[in-house]
């Protein structure tokens, strides 16, 4: 027999019919919680097109497409997510990952609409209503992080034990390092458009994560036969692009170059890269100039199986990277081995010889099937200020060739560099390291037009001189070297107090009245480098084509108006190494292109 | 009341004699027999799978467990994509409850790569893990009612459930499937006046429960249909792999949460809740009170929750994850007992094999198999909420 209680008992519902009822009655309106995800939402004029997003999704519901208004330039591919809602199952990865942080959603979640195409559509490109809702969910905070967007700290010498030497500053990663550093890539590739050569930089990366270094070695090569400069002294605009730099610290991409190539070791590059059997085309090729445009070329042809022959006017190879960049920067041991490597193809170079003086122009046409040219920028300019033909005012190339030359330069104990580029940091900081060793302690300023915030000069380069106690004192326009006899007494400046007009011209404004002196005993001038073209014989030159400056004009190929002679570096393009290595790797196909037409 | 298993009739000289392997010889021609399917389509199966069952009259002569209705192949699929890309796949393997694969997901990852969850995050997954289970018992409950000729326990409890959907939505940012879990740690603190809302929602739910009681358990026809009758023996637990409300309305008091202690349960204070007789009104009961403990769990962790730090490890890139290679198994206290997965990496930057251990499987198919015959048609659709399964966990 059942109890009476659970007889009774279930009548307690009746007490719910008075209540009042908790279904909602609009629900169509129902405003979703504040994290919602619902449908996306994307500021495209952040968004950097890097596809992070559409990588993430499981679903492959975002394709990246072309936008009416978004043009491709470094550092954005032009294109934006387009989302599927027929895939995407709103689970936020891509708000998650997205680089620039761009990319949101909103909490609409009720979307209605008679054709089904329209559930596909561009977040921020195509208006919807939610685009101006502010709830919806973002990227959570509180260490929330995808991949790490801190870099991995490189070590470096500290001040107190480089400021004497030439000793390389950067230390380079160690294996774990640059395993960690390897790991922060998202492998978007947006850095490969803006790399001159175009490196394969995310394969390379893969490389290292995998650690599979010798393939990493070979992709480097794909694109770059001097690996170990640049993975030094690489003016790495890669790096400036990188989309994890938008909410963190770039990938450092020129460290993990040089690890890759300071972990392969020299004699076995031949074996690795594949080039112990190069077949022979029995065609000749000559480079004037040993930097990085004539290097490049070199090996690309020696590749194809051309033979190569290099005339250098120096007794050493590697142009600017050996007599202009200093070796706290690039140690000379890591330059030869680019370099050997490059000659064990079979590249000959022949030292100590200068075109247009021992041979001909002329006579490498009738020797050789084409001539390609890479001699650089080797002039310095002058201020042309009064007192500037004073014999104790130098140029900074001059003395930093003969820093390498291992000559006896002119060491005061007062200096005053003019200039505020990365070459002017070179040689006050060379010279600082000569007078520290010379008279224990260091007695050079550099003063440039450009006032701190704008000078050319690399920050981490204007840090490390003041580190070095060198004096760096920018802003100020040079007007007189005062001299007396056959010595100087210092500069003269005033203010400066713009360097462009509003059409970024060149057109220095001054300030006559706020002076100042820089007392010197010499003074080194580092505004930039002129090209010596004297090579060209001038009935040559007024057949060839060339612009109102004085440049030689090339095709995309680097091919001139001759045809039989090619040029790059820096007298076409440059200002870098890597623009070198990328006019002469070009080169090097369009001459193989040239000769197997010809 | 003698226990026993669901027999109807008790006079058993109406039915054939079993043949040695402990079956009937089932004749069609005879036209005594009658063969029909139980679902895939039927309000009293939970979610989608059949039973292909032999009648004699109204009585269960033998079953056959259907599954794969529902196979969408998650297991296969996650060997071709990446850890992060799993994320969003595994809380579709349990649909009413996503969280517990969420967690065991994460948890066999961070395991196998040695990475430690922040505080905060440890306490946000144990409160995720409890709402889970509320919400999945306030969801049963209504369908053990329902499958026994109850409509309003049903309309109350997923009322109920609706407003812990609401604090999932905005803890989370979603109703059903949360994503909340994901390797290395959580998505988001507490949202600011969470602990006020969860706290109101706890005490309807307390009050509507004391109803609930009264209308579903002290109730005559309830305990007429159920008590005594779907009896699990004590001594299937092991053989079967019966764990959860199932082995503990036996008496045995498995649970995870104790037995296995994880994330922040050895700081909450809590005794797995057993009964007794094991029949479907013991079952029921067991998840009544489990409830309630439940509701009791998550206010202790609100309590206990911290407002403010990390939450999540810092982890390698989850674009190219590489979990270093190995096998764990990871487990969770779901509603309906053990809930794993198990994981291998080969070290590269896919899983090599998961899979998941749902109760469910040994639930709903040998254990059920076993129980349902004898049983009365009627009785098949609350024998089989009885045992709380989820279709979807069997087939991933
Ligand atoms: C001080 C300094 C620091 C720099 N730092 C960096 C840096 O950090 N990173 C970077 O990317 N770039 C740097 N650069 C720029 C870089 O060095 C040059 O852009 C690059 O070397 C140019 O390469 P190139 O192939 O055009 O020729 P160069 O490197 O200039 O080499 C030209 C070669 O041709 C030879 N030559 C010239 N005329 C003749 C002739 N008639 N006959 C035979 N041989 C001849 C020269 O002796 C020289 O060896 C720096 C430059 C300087 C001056
Ligand atoms: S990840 Fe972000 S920045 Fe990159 S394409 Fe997607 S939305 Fe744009
Ligand atoms: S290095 Fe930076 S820009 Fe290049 S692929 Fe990696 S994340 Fe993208």
């Amino acid at each position: 027999m059942a109890k009476l209680n659970d007889i009774l008992s279930p009548f307690t519902a009746w007490k719910h019919v008075v209540r009042e009822p908790v279904t909602i009655k609009d629900p169509l309106n129902r405003e979703a919680a504040d994290r919602y995800r619902g449908f996306h939402k994307n500021d495209i004029s952040e968004c950097i097109g890097c596809g992070t997003c559409e990588s993430i999704c499981q679903n492959a519901a975002i394709d990246l497409v072309p936008v009416d208004g978004v043009e491709t330039k470094d550092g954005d591919s032009g294109l934006r997510p387009r989302v599927d809602y027929g895939r995407c199952c709103w689970c936020g990865l891509c708000v998650d990952v997205c680089t620039t942080n761009s990319l949101s959603l909103s909490n609409e979640y009720t979307w209605v609409d008679e054709d089904p195409d329209n559930f596909r559509f561009v977040p921020g490109a195509e208006n919807k209503s939610w685009d101006s809702r502010e709830k919806g969910y973002k990227k959570p905070g509180n260490g929330y992080e995808l991949y790490n967007p801190k870099r991995e700290a490189m070590e470096e010498l500290e001040p107190e034990k480089r400021d004497q030497s030439f000793i390389e500053i950067v230390q380079g990663y160690s294996k774990e390092q640059a395993e960690q550093e390897a790991d922060r890539c998202v492998e978007c590739g947006i850095c490969v458009a803006t790399c001159p050569a175009h490196m394969g930089i995310p394969e390379y990366i893969k490389a290292i994560r995998n650690d599979d270094l010798n393939e990493g070695l070979r992709v480097l090569y794909d694109t770059n036969p001097l690996p170990e400069i640049c993975g030094r002294i690489c003016t790495h605009k890669c790096e400036t692009v990188c989309s994890v730099g938008h909410h963190g610290d770039p990938l450092s991409i020129r460290w993990l170059k040089r690890y890759i190539a300071d972990q392969n070791p020299a004699e076995e590059y031949k074996k690795i890269l594949n080039t112990e059997n190069l077949q022979p085309t029995g065609k000749k090729v000559a480079i004037i100039g040993s930097g990085p445009s004539g290097l490049s070329a070199a090996h690309y042809l020696a590749l194809m199986g051309y033979q190569c022959t290099i005339y250098e006017k120096l007794p050493a190879a590697g142009g600017m990277m050996r007599f202009g960049i200093p070796e706290y920067r690039l140690p000379y041991d890591q330059l030869d081995k680019d370099i050997n490597y490059i000659l064990s193809l079979g590249v000959e170079i022949k030292y100590n010889v200068t075109i247009g003086k021992d041979i001909t122009l002329e006579e490498l046409h009738n020797q050789y099937d084409a001539v390609f040219s890479g001699t650089g920028l080797h002039m310095g300019r002058s201020t042309r200020v009064p007192g500037t033909d004073h014999p104790k005012v130098y140029q900074a190339v001059d003395l930093l060739r003969d820093i390498v030359l291992g000559k006896e330069i002119p060491l005061e104990e007062n200096i005053v560099v003019i200039g505020g580029g990365n070459v002017a940091m070179d040689i006050t900081r060379s010279l600082a390291r000569l007078q520290k060793q010379k008279y224990g302690k260091v007695g050079v300023l550099a003063t440039s037009l450009e006032s701190e915030d704008i000078m050319p000069a690399d920050r981490e380069e204007v840090i490390e001189a003041r580190e070095e106690n060198a004096v760096i004192d920018p802003g100020w326009g040079p007007v007189e070297i005062e001299t007396e006899g056959d010595k100087v007494k210092g500069l003269h400046v005033v203010k400066c107090l713009s360097v462009f007009d509003e059409n970024r011209r060149f057109a220095p404004k001054f300030d006559e009245e706020q002076k100042k002196f820089f007392p010197a005993d010499m003074v080194v001038e580092s505004i930039g480098q002129g090209m010596d073209l004297s090579y060209l014989p001038e009935a040559f030159k007024e057949q060839l084509d060339m612009d109102q400056r004085g440049r030689i004009l090339v095709n995309d190929d680097f091919q001139t108006s001759a045809g039989w002679l090619f040029a790059g570096g820096d007298i076409i393009q440059g200002p870098d190494v890597i623009h070198g290595i990328a006019n002469g790797h070009k080169a090097a196909m369009g001459i193989d292109k040239y000769l197997s037409e010809k | 009341m003698s226990k026993k298993l669901l027999k109807w009739n008790e006079d058993r000289t109406l039915f054939p004699e079993k043949n040695s392997e402990g079956k009937i010889d089932v004749d069609y021609d005879s036209h005594k027999f009658m063969k029909i399917w139980h679902g895939p389509q039927h309000p009293g199966i939970t979610g989608n799978m059949s039973l292909e069952l032999t009648l004699l009259g109204d009585e269960v002569m033998d079953c056959e467990t259907h599954v794969g209705y529902l196979h969408r192949g998650f297991e296969k699929l996650m060997e071709r994509r990446k850890y992060i890309q799993c994320f969003p796949i595994v809380c579709r393997v349990a649909v009413p409850e996503p969280d517990f694969n969420e967690y065991c997901f994460a948890s066999a990852m961070e395991e196998l790569a040695g990475i430690e969850v922040p505080e905060a995050a440890e306490w946000l997954r144990t409160l995720v893990l409890e709402m889970s289970r509320l919400q999945s018992f306030l969801a049963w409950m209504g369908g053990q009612a329902g499958s026994l000729g109850q409509g309003i326990i049903g309309q109350w409890t997923i009322y109920l459930r609706d407003l812990i959907l609401d604090r999932f939505e905005e803890l989370t940012g979603g109703r059903i499937y949360h994503m909340y879990m994901l390797p290395g740690g959580v998505r988001g603190l507490l949202p600011d006046g969470f602990r006020q809302r969860m706290t109101e929602n706890l005490d309807e739910i307390d009050r509507f429960m004391k109803d609930v009681k009264k209308v579903m358990f002290d109730n005559a026809v309830f305990k007429k249909r159920t008590v005594g009758m779907g009896v699990i023996d004590p001594a299937w637990i092991h053989p079967f792999g019966i764990t959860g409300p199932n082995a503990r309305a036996a008496g045995v008091a498995k649970d995870v949460r104790k037995d296995n202690p994880y994330l922040k349960y050895p700081e909450l204070d809590f005794e797995p809740v057993v009964g007794k007789d094991s029949d479907i009104y013991t079952r029921a009961d067991v998840r009544r009170r489990d409830l309630l403990m439940t509701v009791d769990l998550i206010r202790q962790i609100m309590a206990k929750i911290p407002d403010k730090g990390d939450i999540r490890a810092k982890t390698p890139n989850v674009l190219h994850w590489k979990v270093p290679a190995g096998e764990t198994y990871s487990r969770a206290e779901c509603t309906r007992g053990e809930y794993g997965y198990y994981m291998v990496s080969d070290g590269t930057e896919y899983p090599r094999r998961i899979n998941v251990r749902g109760p469910s499987y040994t639930h709903a198919v040998a254990l059920l198999e076993k129980m349902i015959v004898n049983a009365n048609i009627a009785d098949v659709a609350g024998l089989m909420v009885s045992l709380h399964t989820y279709p979807p966990e069997i087939e991933r």
